[in-house]
């Protein structure tokens, strides 16, 4: 198991290696056909990364306190099968709490997935990532609260609607 | 008491193990992460909102369409996309459109689905992308149909 396991991760870690080196490439064609807009892509992700790494920090430290705390039992019991509506609500609302890009939260996602975190509840945890309530007042300045509070309701209709479906499909 | 400070040791020891072990999860993902931000900075100089805007037809069902489908390959902050949709409905499109617009950024990633695929599985990517692109429609209609209504 743990074999399998290991094999995996490694598979990961080369499909992320070729990947990266394919942007590479991708990156020194486009600075052969014009330098100064592909150096300026270059600045803006180290902008990106700047931005993400306390949030890294962060994320990590949670992902590492939770695999402290959090045992597979009690993760399968609050997220898992058996987790009910319960389950559907805390992965709304941790949806709508997280922050940050969502793509820092998949491993963790992965690591409650293999303590047993239903799909469903990881497509409503990353459908309701698109409800930010700190934006909220921005959302309200350019659509007004009423379509806000509208677009927010249906959204989150959506992502049970999703969860759902995940497992259906 | 040195039982209970040895146990409180043993403790601390595996939560820092924990955390360690979370660093090492993270970095096998780090690669991925980095070709991710590379792609955003690539996106973000070579397809400008101006180009986004000059998609739109003026037809509501194919705008809400092509809204769906830009929002989808777009991504960054989702502040971003209300700025975009604002201007775009000055523009005159429709607010259809526009709300598939900003739906699809924030819920479908095209950019980010390597990394999803990788981590979380492929199958699980793909539906969850497929579904979430037909969902940015539907969540788009029904809040401008109840939007209206209620005015």
């Amino acid at each position: 198991m743990k074999n399998g396991s290991k094999g995996k991760s490694e598979k990961r870690t080369l499909y992320g290696f070729i990947f990266l080196a394919f942007v590479m490439v991708l990156y020194i064609v486009l600075y052969i056909l014009n330098p100064d807009k592909t150096f300026i892509s270059l600045r803006i992700s180290g902008n990106i990364l700047v931005r993400l790494i306390p949030l890294l920090i962060v994320v990590i430290l949670f992902m590492g306190i939770t695999n402290h705390f959090f045992k597979s039992k009690a993760i399968s019991k609050h997220l898992g099968k058996e987790s009910g509506s319960k389950g559907w609500f805390i992965a709304a609302l941790a949806g709508i709490l997280s922050h940050g890009p969502i793509y820092i939260w998949y491993p963790l996602l992965k690591e409650f997935h293999q303590k047993g975190m239903r799909p469903a509840l990881m497509g409503v945890f990353l459908y309701n990532r698109a409800i930010k309530i700190p934006l909220l007042p921005l959302l309200v300045y350019y659509f007004g609260i009423e379509f806000a509070i509208i677009l927010m309701i249906w959204m989150i209709m959506a992502s049970f609607a999703e969860g759902r479906l995940l497992e259906i499909l | 008491m040195i039982q209970e400070r040895q146990g409180d040791s043993k403790k601390q020891k595996s939560i820092f193990a924990s955390i360690t072990g979370a660093f090492k999860s993270f970095s096998t993902a780090l690669p991925l992460f980095i070709g991710i931000i590379l792609l955003l900075g690539l996106l973000r100089t070579y397809v400008p909102p101006r180009l986004v805007s000059s998609i739109f037809r003026g037809k509501v069902f194919t705008d809400t369409i092509l809204g769906s489908i830009f929002g989808s390959i777009s991504a960054g902050n989702p502040v971003t996309s209300y700025i975009i949709g604002g201007e775009l409905l000055k523009e005159g499109i429709s607010l259809f459109a526009v709300t598939a617009f900003i739906v699809a950024w924030v819920t479908v990633g095209v950019i980010q689905m390597p990394a999803e695929a990788a981590l979380l599985g492929k199958r699980f990517a793909i539906l969850r992308n497929i579904l979430s692109f037909v969902l940015s429609i539907a969540v788009a209609i029904a809040t401008v149909i109840t939007w209206g209504w209620m005015r």
